[in-house]
């Protein structure tokens, strides 16, 4: 990690947040678009050194956070089958469907495996021929390459007891859906350093075009935070919005064509549903005809579950960048990390989780989680 | 006895098996003659002074990983727990429920390996108990020790008593035991240095109480929940908040990438070979010192200060010049998608 380091010293970033305060002319709202974005900004107490007429927006790109309930309670339906092993991402477990979440079907008996990349799920599959194995297939563009070449290797390897529920999603029609929206006002668009490291820097530019919207992709560490939005604040100040990219080490204007290749070799687009965002055209990935025996929905006759959404729950105004978490009668009383209601207090990713965990939210320590990993 | 067997439910029975599992296995590794004695309770003779008493029980999955197993870390725990009230461990407990049909020859090594830290601690198991639990009713093997310990009336250590201006030191790196459990859990090889800390600190302890001058106010191991939450239960039972500078803490470059690679916080990992020394500061620099020279707090270093506060705060000072809030940690640590 050390040429993370550079990116975290003072002497790199000092000059950055002094150039940024006295770049500021006038207050502007900006959009971090992903979930590392803004659990950087929290951990490294960025926020803290901008000046005030700078408000951060959490945005839509915590996968697990806009993940709906419908599917959550899919994958619930899948962990209760007897044959079934769940092998899933670990800040999903915690997620809640419309009653329970994975952890709660793990605790009642269900298998339920945490996996730190697909290819983890298909070793299990190969291990355990008798069980059928399920990866709850959540992300963006960043995951999904992955995931399709995991299908693609399934595919090869003859494997009959592996599944996937496909439930991920495309970044730039969610971010176009959100743009249309009259009632959000943002003036800069911090993009994704992950997903633009597949998609390429100039997927954004439609969005920059047609919404005058200033755009800079960034990374992760806070000089890549902080020289994305010194852009923005320059590009809102000259008038002439466009698409910087400040993450050049890693993203490229076209993205990774062979991942991109991958991805539409698998899945292809469909309407998806959004946690807090509703049904966004063409912004989901679904399997493709001829991979669809590793469909779990249709292999393993899982009926697609009813839209609910949460009673109470803001999250889908916090992801729309219209509230902060404390706006929400939920937050911090019935809605905290250790009993989360709504997606965005699951995710360490999440605005609300973030919001709670390093802004002061006092919780109580007394009630434990069902199975704590056993490190003592 | 064969070294292929299995533990079966006989050997929990009390009867000949048992007895066979006492003598062939338990008594070859643990000698201490109050144990060899095999009464129902040992004898510990007298002593002056205040009596420390912990328990702790140990299911750490897996049971063997890097820099230890569940034997080492089950002896190592309790002698923390006891010397982090300043007292000097007298006698250790050793009691293990064993999953029917675990491996004979892994349950000589964990005794074999509960054997070496309770010699080389010099801390002796005094008294056990075995039982056996039907297939699927535990997970291979449980382990509880309970300790006691005899604590002086010159030092009165304790997490209500952090003073605002008092120094923060941390006995060494941070992290080491809890990315090393997770990696074993996550089938990752991370390689490099990483392993677990376990090791017993009662002879830091020890020496840090015999120079001090009432000038150690708290003492605690940062275990689960790793130093951030410990931190933060300190501030709230002290009343007082406190500061750490994100670049003065310890943590290995292999630790640190490992953690970002995995997606977890350092601050929130266990530790179990590391303690929090909470002390006057101007005693401060003299206690780092002493730390630094005593083999378990080579790496060791001053990590903030304690302020006024009355809502038990507890912030960062990141690199960059930020501040950040930590809290406690809530749920388990979970590693993020991306």
């Amino acid at each position: 990690m050390k040429c993370a380091d550079e990116f975290r010293s003072r002497e790199i970033t000092a000059p950055l947040v002094e150039e940024i305060a006295n770049s500021l002319r006038r207050p502007v709202r900006i959009m971090e678009v992903c979930g590392t974005h803004t659990m950087s900004i929290f951990r490294h107490g960025i926020r803290s050194l901008l000046p005030e007429g700078i408000t951060l927006l959490s945005g839509p790109g915590c996968p697990v956070c806009v993940t709906p309930a419908s599917h959550i309670d899919a994958f619930l339906a899948a962990a209760d089958l007897p044959q079934v092993t769940i092998a899933t991402f670990g800040d999903l477990i915690r997620v809640p469907g419309a009653e329970r979440s994975l952890a709660g079907a793990r605790a009642s008996g269900a298998r339920v495996e945490i996996v730190y990349s697909p290819m983890d799920a298909l070793t299990l599959a190969q291990l355990e021929p008798e069980r059928t194995v399920l990866f709850p297939a959540i992300g963006f563009e960043t995951t999904a390459p992955t995931i399709a070449a995991t299908i693609l290797a399934a595919e090869r390897l003859g494997l009959t007891n592996f599944l996937i529920i496909a439930a991920g999603k495309t970044m730039p029609h969610a971010l176009e859906a959100l743009m249309a929206d009259p009632e959000l006002r943002v003036d800069g668009l911090l993009c994704p350093g992950h997903v633009s490291a597949i998609i390429g820097s100039e997927a954004y530019r439609p969005l920059a075009d047609r919404h005058h919207l200033a755009c800079a992709v960034a990374g992760f560490e806070p000089a890549d935070i902080l020289s994305g939005l010194l852009s923005l604040i320059r590009q809102i100040n000259e008038g002439r919005p466009g698409v910087d990219n400040c993450y050049t080490r890693v993203v490229t204007a076209e993205g990774n064509s062979r991942a991109q290749h991958l991805i539409s070799e698998v899945f292809a687009p469909a309407d998806s549903e959004w946690r807090g965002l509703g049904t966004i055209p063409g912004s989901g990935l679904v399997l493709r005809e001829q991979y669809r025996r590793f469909d779990g929905m249709e292999q393993l006759a899982i009926p697609v579950q009813p839209v609910r959404e949460l009673k109470g729950c803001r999250c889908g105004e916090i992801l729309k960048g219209r509230l902060l978490p404390p706006d929400c009668p939920l937050y911090g009383t019935a809605c905290t990390p250790l009993q989360p209601i709504g997606p965005c207090m699951v995710s360490n990713e999440g605005t609300c989780a973030a919001y709670f965990r390093y802004s002061g939210r006092k919780t109580s320590t007394a009630r434990q989680e069902p199975k704590p990993l056993s490190v003592s | 006895m064969k070294t292929d067997s299995i533990i079966s439910l006989d050997h929990g029975s009390g009867g000949l098996a048992s007895q066979n599992l006492i003598s062939g296995l338990f008594l070859k590794y643990l000698t201490c003659p109050q144990l060899r004695d095999l009464e129902d309770c040992a004898m510990l003779g007298e002593y002056a002074g205040r009596i420390a008493f912990s328990t702790d029980s140990y299911v750490v999955d897996p049971l063997f990983f890097p820099g230890g197993d569940i034997g080492s870390l089950a002896v190592h725990g309790t002698i923390n727990d006891l010397a982090m009230r300043g007292a000097r461990p007298l006698a250790l407990s050793l009691a293990l429920i064993i999953e029917e049909g675990f491996s004979f020859a892994s349950l000589e090594r964990i005794i074999a390996s509960v054997a070496r830290a309770s010699e080389a601690a010099g801390v002796a198991i005094v008294t056990g108990d075995t039982k056996v639990v039907p297939k699927g009713k535990a997970d291979g093997l449980f382990v509880n020790t309970t300790g006691i310990g005899l604590a002086s009336h010159r030092h009165d250590i304790s997490v209500k008593k952090a003073q605002p201006g008092d120094a923060v030191i941390i006995s060494g790196t941070l992290a080491d035991h809890g990315i090393t459990i997770m990696s074993c859990q996550a089938g990752i090889d991370l390689g490099g240095d990483i392993e677990s800390d376990t090791q017993p600190l009662h002879r830091l302890v020890g020496a840090l109480l015999e120079e001090d001058a009432g000038l150690v106010h708290v003492l605690r191991d940062p275990t689960r929940g790793g130093l951030a939450t410990t931190l933060c239960e300190i501030a709230q039972s002290s009343g007082v908040d406190i500061v750490v500078e994100e670049d003065r803490l310890p943590i290995r470059p292999s630790v640190s990438t490992a953690c970002e690679m995995i997606g977890l916080d350092p601050l929130y990992l266990a530790n179990e070979g590391k303690c929090i020394i909470i002390c006057d500061q101007d005693g401060a620099e003299d206690i780092l010192q002493l730390v630094r020279r005593m083999p378990e707090g080579r790496d060791a270093a001053l990590i903030g200060w304690v302020h006024e506060g009355q809502d038990g705060r507890v912030s960062l000072t990141t690199r960059i010049g930020g501040s950040r809030l930590l809290e406690p940690l809530t749920g388990q640590p979970l590693p993020r998608i991306c």
